[in-house]
């Protein structure tokens, strides 16, 4: 059967070739020899359909504009006025003959956005809460005035209930615009009357990549005297370990500069999938020579670039870093010297400055080397006498070293004391002269050997058995010897002396618990002691120092560390990151280019600073402006401090004074806002306007007056009692942002007490035992403070889901806007590829139009207020960062409000960049040619309260004045900004120089449209840029002796605040991630008993979404797993008997989250995965654990501060918005995964 | 001889960081329709894993590509009877289940929802049918090795090697590969079309499908063995990858290279004679089919062949542009570009430079630190990614060109290396590749610079009147010029085919102003009117 068919099949074949060679003979198109081919042309083919489908009529340049760090550059597509699809732009200016282009830039997600535009879940048109609209309509119908209406709707607590309870469970209702804008002004209006300006807010993060949508909203909330509420350090994107090392927010490389480097370290930043468009210079920079390491616990996406791949258990990485140090420390310090690295932590680090060494109560004095001490305060120029012509004031700020040459203390150049005070001009540099700063005081005759107890925090997870087999004193704390000296009757050492203590390293003849060798796996910080904790082999760790070192050696610092949210977002992320920034400091690879840090989480870099800092605070018009650190914020305003059960001090050091004794972290936030650390909104029990009223009526200065309230209990602040109703925020907008859904760390604890809605959280509350004492408890907490919800977007998400008013904007592709970030050089444009469509508004519109309405009705409302304004210490400021001895507290400012003339001014620019100058970063410009330019550019106020004032009516033109106005863009400025700083630092420094390569340089809107274009170097930045060269932070310090914004003018190792001491942090120290059982997080009441697996929660950035965005977008979800995933390792999902895509839930104390698992052995044990943000909009069940919707991402975390962040007052360590804060984290969770019922419904 | 000219495509998988912007940008501007919901001209997959549709290597269950038989190459899916036989009823085609089943959300709950009990979400629907669905499965559904080895482990190639492979957290290896049509020199979905629709272009060798000609039998679907033609269940047609041919007219990259933010992608022009390609793709050892497909490429520099190219009717410029060719460098001359899957005898045409990858802690822990070449080169077979895996991709099994081409990059690097920290030039680095310093730091600069220009070298288009065809100037009228295909296919030699009658005005003629004289109308300038022919 088969043969004949076989035998079939030959015979038709054979006749089919010869019927073919036949049809060749007759055909007249050539064929191929072998009969295989002929060539015809002769034939019409349709290939039509394509060219059609290819055809379109217009290609517009524009990008996306928040969250995402990208700033890429698109060409959109029109077809028949239609946006289709969108490809990225590869026109950006040269980077030089011999490197990579930024050609293309762009990623998945970015490619994808067109889906937006006319996708069924963009918001068409406004939106309210069908229960509230037809209340307030009900009331504006009785009552004929909306303000009134709004006042009735939200004073009755039935209907306030109604409204509040109804969020987040549908019910919206179409309204109209008009009626849309009514709704949210009066809100305001009556917020601001009865509560205060301060009890109003706006969320909107990361201006760089939409600054005039980000400024305008900021502008209109300036002008209210409402707060904007920061968002790096609330993302847990800052980096805290940045402003305590280098006094600066942020500075990075640009991704180009990675291609300078020859040693990269990716160090829990996952480039492919977070840094797409910039990975490929790290793919290219390898061919070039480079070496690349990936630090990641996952086999992650960039993994397959490294050469080598180091996993450690995730949040251990200080660890392995501590033990890099210690290899450098010993190798290259102390058994052999570098003179590169020796020449650069001399000149450019805190190493050789002295610190006192103070004594040490219970530490067992007699012993040998005198009684045990810990290390204290920078010694200064007032302790030791020196710098006599300096006034009191500043020589407390002017810290000092010993100079070699001499033998003496000298105070160096370039200390905080030169910064601010008169007769400090040209002495405010990094100029040595002819001192030669000992590094350390090892060998001196004059030295003696003191014993210094060091905390350690490695065992805080220590097996029993460990812990019995350890003597006590080894338990939480170190003895080590160093050489100390006698200094104006203190005994001091220098911070290297201690650093070589702190990292291990000793020396002959000084004493204490050192490690015999790099295999001693008993003390910190042996290779072999991080293998301990982080499972990375000693052997690997040594090997990746020596080459870091030896590479930094040979280049003179190019060597690299990219460090990301994987090591960032942790409590400990500063102690982390400053493990990491050492090694970099150590071998002088910071401020040079292709090495030093660079950090890419949420950095935000406003390259056209200056102008956008003017005109998004409304400085033009009013200062000072609210500026408000989020996670205080919402940590008091979500009640989430009534559920932290541990003492302020359970993380405190063995060795610390016991500050925070019998504290909550709550009454230390309160304390920071006392002091003026940290700012704190609603400032007091009180209306801000009718405090100033009284003010002014008293006519005092505002602090003393203030002061005289307090003392007499007739006034207190509202951080006291954030639960009484006087002390609530009312009114949020969130525009270019999904706080609910994306950022909400302790997300059912907003829903629950902030907005009033149902939640999931089964947390215990704090017992009284550990009840705060000087924040009021209320036994009652507080469900729904917020009034009014207001929120803007183009798609819904989880915070238009719940806000009670829905307003559509624009997407990116329908608007003028400008871009920028710190991953390029480049500013460049958005233009509109359509107009809005629907009843869509630019962001800028909306604001315009509700500013008009607030405009409107404030009339008899608010005539004649007067605002006093509590601001805190702000960093860069003589008297924010070196304030007098003594307590400090909040500055205290009048601010006259017009709020008739709100509209107006919101679309003008005023009178005080030219009048006051505008100050960045401590260096002040004025902007009077500007300011006439502006006028000729885009008109001038025809009437009413800005008449005569540059108009800022339009998108374009608050773009053209955001360039205008700063020195990045507009050269004139620059240079001014340099020349200042040269009369600051001393002239011959090569500032001047600097001044003139830039004055000539202009951008204009226009030109940002036509092209991508290079912004230059300026005063508003640490690094030097130029066609040829690659922006690497720090660079105009370490090449021209601008000191860096710190204590010493130096990167510091070192922290000398008692808060910081009472951490036991003043050195680089390993920190494990928190063991949240000891700090009391109870297992959820009533967790089932079912199989279920205990594991770490974290939430890395995802490769499909840019946080919640393109979370829902088809395209994106096609190619991802179709709804929220958790990623969990082949071991535990066998544990709980899950296979792949099973539906799953994760369930702790906070919350719920439903998700499908996906099984893979690229994830190591005990640690699972669910990529950020993975809200409730496509495809997630109702939970089998409580019966509702599954929780976000964020439902499974809650707050916790770390108290060193509230600091403020003390040099780097000072208050500035989204430059020092309380971070966010939500790195240290836990939770247990169990396999669901695989029966699901929605 | 037969000079033809080819667009190459070649992918260097080193760089590619798998994000899919490629994928998405060509989805978003090709198959973003009814009719074509599963359909990805481009994708990307994760290896290890099954790809995209699902195991579509597996030639002894789908049964694409070429065989040798009796010395000829057949189609695997049987000769011209058995394809027959199989016209309307094929156990070889793929179902919609081994691509995915598309589907999408009901996404006005978001903004319509009544006032309810609980938060909305938008449930998955079936792009289908509409009706509520569960996802299971998608493009990419290995991404990142997601699925781990229950599911890894039905990936093809991991079921030929003869080492097992450990697919666990320490062992764990990735790379991403990205896929389009191969635009074969010997396709073998052009010969089992029983209609003729199928077509490669005389003047670039681009695969199309003749969206007249076509009458959906799905033959092609089975017989191309990388599964890159899709069948619309709209229109009733195949379609596949065009090369984006409207763009490269113009002297455009595709959208899949311009896009790629990996900066992988390069496209340029390769000379072959088509007279060598069938006795090539018939080479009886599978494993020489690499070397016997680069024999057929030809030399643009050889005067010879640029006579021959020029008397074959190739233009001046698509000479040139051979000469400057970034994809005949990397193939030919550096050899460290290979084709995909040479075994299935189709003589692919988008080539790849194979990963380099870390290599396993055993080997660092001994001292090799990617800097001392001699050590680096002893390591290049201890990389996570197995060679075997990468040979039995690219080089049918044969370990020894996949190594080749690893080295020759891992000297660049070792070379660059010394540049890069001012160290003292080793020329014994490149010789040990086979390669002289010059054209490392040559191949450097092509992989790492990598300029736009210089990564996509595309001449305009122009029109052929193929090999030995005289050009009477009227060559661009009608409707683009078809190309060669298969007489194996199952019919007579076709005749032209009516034209397709579009409502009204059709603009989908190419303009010719070369030839024009000055007068009169130029053909295709205007769109025709109806009735006029």
């Amino acid at each position: 059967m088969w043969r004949g068919r076989a035998k079939a099949e030959r015979a038709a074949a054979d006749a089919a070739e010869r019927l073919m060679a036949a049809g060749r003979l007759l055909s007249r198109a050539p064929v191929s020899a072998d009969g295989r081919a002929v060539f015809r042309t002769d034939q019409s083919v349709n290939d039509a359909p394509y060219r059609e489908r290819w055809a379109h009529d217009k290609v517009v340049r524009s990008t996306h504009g928040v969250n995402c760090t990208g700033s890429c550059s698109w060409q959109v597509f029109v077809k028949d006025g239609l946006i289709t699809w969108e490809t990225q732009a590869t026109d950006y200016p040269t980077t030089g003959p011999d490197r990579p282009e930024y050609e293309p830039r762009g990623c998945p997600r970015g490619a994808s956005f067109s889906w937006y535009t006319y996708s069924p879940t963009r918001v068409r048109h406004p939106y309210a809460r069908g229960v509230l609209v037809e209340m307030y309509r009900e009331e504006r119908e009785r009552l004929g005035d909306p303000v009134a209406a709004w006042a009735e709707v939200t004073g009755d607590p039935d209907k306030r209930r109604r409204y509040q309870r109804a969020r987040g469970k549908g019910g919206l209702v179409r309204i109209g615009w008009d009626e849309a804008l009514e709704i949210a002004a009066a809100a305001h209006v009556h917020t601001i009357r009865t509560h205060g300006p301060d009890r109003v807010a706006g969320f909107s993060p990361i201006p760089a990549m939409s600054m005039a949508s980000h400024a305008v909203g900021a502008r209109f909330m300036a002008l209210l005297g409402a707060p904007m509420l920061s968002f790096y350090d609330w993302y847990a994107d800052l980096p805290i370990a940045s402003p305590q090392v280098f006094g600066d927010q942020t500075d990075v490389p640009e991704s180009g500069d990675w291609w300078d480097a020859a040693y990269l370290m990716l160090w829990g930043s996952n480039v492919p999938v977070t840094r797409t468009p910039d990975a490929h210079w790290m793919a290219e920079a390898r061919y070039r020579g480079q070496k690349v390491v990936v630090v990641s616990p996952d086999y992650a996406d960039a993994t397959k670039f490294a050469d080598e791949w180091l996993h450690p258990h995730p949040g251990t990485d200080g660890a392995l870093a501590m033990a890099m140090g210690h290899v450098i420390l010993r190798e290259c310090f102390v058994d052999r010297q570098v003179p590169y690295f020796t020449d650069y932590v001399k000149r450019f680090t805190d190493l050789p400055f002295l610190v006192e060494l103070e004594e040490y109560g219970t530490g067992g004095a007699g012993a040998e080397g005198g009684a045990a001490r810990v290390p204290g305060r920078f010694v200064t120029a007032q302790d030791v006498g020196a710098a006599t012509d300096a006034d009191a004031e500043a020589r407390r700020w002017m810290p000092v070293l010993v100079d070699a040459v001499t033998g003496g203390p000298v105070v160096p150049g370039g200390t905080l004391g030169d910064r601010w005070r008169e007769g400090g001009e040209g002495r405010w540099n990094l100029d040595l002269g002819e001192v030669d700063p000992q590094l350390s005081l090892y060998g001196r005759p004059d030295a003696t050997a003191a014993r210094v107890v060091l905390p350690r925090f490695d065992q805080e997870q220590g097996t029993p058995e460990r812990e019995q087999s350890t003597p006590e004193w080894e338990q939480g704390t170190l003895e080590r010897e160093v050489p100390a000296l006698r200094v104006g009757g203190r005994l001091v050492t220098t911070v290297f002396d201690l650093l070589l203590a702190q990292y291990g390293v000793g020396r002959a003849g000084l004493g204490g618990q050192w490690p015999g060798s790099y295999e001693d796996a008993d003390v910190p910080c042996t290779p072999a002691w991080q293998e301990t904790l982080t499972s990375v082999s000693a052997r690997a760790a040594v090997r990746a120092a020596r080459e870091f070192a030896r590479t930094a050696e040979q280049t003179r610092g190019r060597c690299m560390i990219v460090m990301g949210a994987g090591t960032n977002h942790w409590f400990h992320s500063d102690t982390i990151y400053r493990s990491f920034l050492s090694l970099l400091l150590l071998t002088g690879c910071q401020g040079v280019n292709g090495g030093g840090w660079a950090h890419y989480v949420g950095q935000e870099k406003v390259r056209p600073y200056a102008g956008w800092q003017q005109l998004s605070t409304a400085a033009d018009w009013v200062r000072p402006s609210r500026q408000m650190a989020s996670t205080p914020y919402w940590y008091l305003h979500t009640g989430q401090w009534r559920y932290d059960r541990a003492p302020a001090d359970a993380l405190a050091s063995p060795v610390g004074r016991g500050l925070f004794a019998r504290q909550h972290t709550a009454d230390l936030v309160a304390r920071s806002a006392r002091r003026g650390w940290m700012p704190s909104y609603p400032t007091f029990d009180a209306n801000p306007l009718d405090l100033g009223r009284r003010v002014r009526r008293a006519g005092a200065e505002p602090g003393r007056w203030v002061a005289d309230e307090l003392d007499a209990g007739r006034l207190s602040y509202a951080c006291e009692d954030p639960d009484a109703p006087a002390n609530w925020p009312r009114v949020l907008t969130v525009w270019r942002a999904n706080l609910i859904g994306s950022s909400a760390k302790g997300n059912e604890y907003f829903l629950g007490h902030l907005l009033g809605a149902d939640d999931d959280a089964g947390a215990q509350e704090a017992p009284p035992e550990v009840r705060p004492r000087d924040v009021t408890w209320r036994e009652q907490a507080p469900r729904g403070k917020l009034d009014l919800l207001l929120a803007l977007d183009f798609r819904m998400t989880s915070t238009t889901l719940f806000a009670d008013l829905v307003l559509p904007a624009a997407t990116w592709y329908e608007k003028h806007d400008l871009s920028s970030t710190d991953m390029h050089p480049y500013v460049h444009a958005f233009s509109p590829a359509i107009d809005p469509p629907w009843q869509a508004r630019t962001d800028f519109e909306i604001f315009h139009g509700l500013a008009r309405e607030v405009s409107r009705l404030a009339a008899g409302r608010l005539d004649d207020a007067c605002d006093l304004v509590a601001t805190a210490l702000q960093h860069d400021t003589a008297a924010g960062e070196a304030p007098p001895p003594g307590p400090t507290g909040p500055r205290f400012t009048l601010v006259e409000r017009d709020y008739g003339a709100l509209a107006d001014r919101l679309a003008a620019l005023g009178p005080l960049p030219r009048e006051q100058g505008m100050t960045v970063k401590g260096v002040t410009v004025h902007a009077g040619p500007e300011t006439d330019w502006l006028a000729a550019r885009c008109g001038t106020a025809a009437g009413g309260a800005a008449r005569g004032r540059p108009l800022l009516d339009t998108d374009v033109k608050l773009c053209e004045a955001i360039l205008a106005l700063s020195g990045t863009t507009n050269g004139r400025l620059a240079a001014e900004g340099f020349r200042a700083l040269a009369g600051r630092c001393g002239t011959g420094r090569g500032l001047e120089e600097l001044a003139a390569s830039v004055a000539e340089r202009r951008i204009v809107f226009s030109d940002t449209q036509a092209r991508p274009v290079q912004v230059s170097a300026s005063f508003e930045w640490s690094g030097k840029e130029a066609p040829e060269r690659r922006y690497a932070p720090f660079t105009v310090n370490t090449e021209h002796g601008k000191p860096w914004h710190t204590l010493t003018g130096r990167q510091h190792f070192y922290l000398d605040h008692e808060w910081i001491a009472e951490f036991g942090e003043q050195l680089p120290v390993y920190r494990p991630p928190l063991d949240l059982t000891a700090l009391g997080e109870l297992p959820r009441p009533g967790a089932s008993a079912e199989r279920s697996v205990t594991v770490r929660y974290v939430t890395p950035h995802s490769k499909w979404s840019i946080h919640s965005e393109f979370q829902e977008n088809l395209l994106m979800q096609t190619l991802a797993r179709g709804g929220p995933v958790i990623w969990m390792s082949v071991a535990d999902a066998e544990a709980v008997g899950v296979t792949d895509n099973d539906w799953i839930e994760a369930v702790n104390a906070n919350g719920v989250v439903v998700a499908r698992a996906v099984v893979s052995h690229r994830m190591p044990p005990g640690t699972v995965f669910m990529y950020h943000v993975q809200e409730r909009l496509v495809n997630v069940p109702l939970s089998q654990t409580t019966g509702r919707r599954g929780g976000v991402n964020n439902a499974l975390t809650r707050l916790l501060i770390k108290p060193t962040h509230l600091i403020g007052g003390h040099a780097q360590l000072s208050f500035a918005p989204n430059y020092y804060g309380p971070t966010g984290n939500q790195r240290d969770a836990v939770t247990t995964i169990r396999r669901r019922s695989q029966e699901v419904s929605y | 001889m037969r000079v033809m000219a080819q667009i190459a495509m070649v992918m260097n998988l080193d760089k590619c960081i798998g994000c899919h912007t490629c994928s998405v940008t060509c989805k978003q501007t090709w198959t973003y329709r009814a009719g074509t919901e599963y359909v990805w001209f481009n994708n990307v997959e994760t290896r290890p894993g099954q790809g995209y549709p699902r195991g579509y290597e597996d030639q002894d269950t789908w049964q694409g590509g070429w065989r040798r038989k009796h010395g000829r190459l057949v189609p695997r899916s049987g000769g011209r009877a058995r394809r027959l036989a199989r016209l309307f009823a094929n156990p070889r085609m793929p179902t919609l289940d081994a691509y995915y089943q598309p589907w999408t959300y009901d996404y006005e709950t978001l903004t319509g929802a009544p006032l309810g009990d609980n938060v909305p979400t938008a449930p998955p629907r079936s792009l289908v049918d509409g009706r509520p669905t569960d996802i299971t499965g998608g493009p990419n559904w290995d991404d990142d090795l997601g699925g781990g080895p229950a599911q890894l482990a039905g990936d093809p190639i991991l079921k030929k090697m003869s080492e097992r492979v450990r697919l666990e957290y320490e062992q764990a290896f990735m790379f991403y590969l990205p896929r389009i049509c191969e635009h074969c020199l010997n396709p073998s979905c052009v010969a089992v079309c029983p209609s003729g629709a199928l077509y490669k272009r005389i003047e670039d060798g681009i695969v199309l499908v003749d969206q007249d000609r076509c009458r959906g039998w799905r033959m092609c679907v089975t017989g191309c063995p990388y599964k890159k033609i899709y069948f619309n269940h709209r229109t009733g047609k195949a379609e596949k990858c065009t090369l984006c041919y409207p763009r490269l007219e113009a002297g455009d990259p595709t959208v899949c290279s311009e896009t790629c933010v990996g900066r992988l992608r390069y496209l340029g022009v390769v000379l072959y004679d088509a007279d060598r390609v069938g006795e090539a793709a018939a080479t009886p050892d599978e494993r020489d089919l690499y070397e016997a497909q680069l024999s057929c490429f030809l030399d643009p520099f050889d005067p010879e062949v640029a006579r021959a190219a020029e008397a074959s009717g190739i233009p001046h410029d698509w000479v040139t542009a051979a000469r400057d060719s970034p994809t005949y460098a990397l193939i030919s001359t550096y050899k460290v570009a290979l084709p995909l899957h040479p075994e299935y005898r189709t003589m692919p045409m988008v080539w790849y430079v194979p990963p380099l990858s870390p290599v396993v802690e055993s080997l660092t822990a001994t001292g090799h630190d990617g800097e001392d070449p001699a050590k680096l080169f002893a390591a290049i077979d201890a990389l996570r990614i197995p060679q075997e895996y990468l040979a039995h991709l690219f080089t049918a099994g044969d370990t020894a060109p996949v190594e080749a081409a690893l080295c020759r990059l891992a000297a660049m690097r070792a070379h660059m290396r010394r540049a890069n920290l001012g160290e003292e030039q080793d020329p014994a680095i490149a010789a040990s590749a086979g390669m002289t310093t010059a054209s490392l730091e040559a191949m450097y600069r092509l992989l790492a610079v990598a300029k736009y220009e210089e990564r996509y070298v595309i001449p305009t288009s122009y029109t052929s009147a193929g090999p030995g065809g005289a050009d009477d100037g009227c060559s661009l009228e009608g409707a683009g010029a078809p190309g060669m295909y298969d007489p194996e296919g199952f019919h007579a030699p076709p005749t032209a085919a009516p034209r397709a009658e579009h409502a009204g005005t059709s603009l989908r003629d190419r303009v010719n102003l070369l030839n024009w004289n000055g007068s009169g109308r130029p053909a295709g300038l205007f769109p025709r009117r109806r009735g006029e022919s």
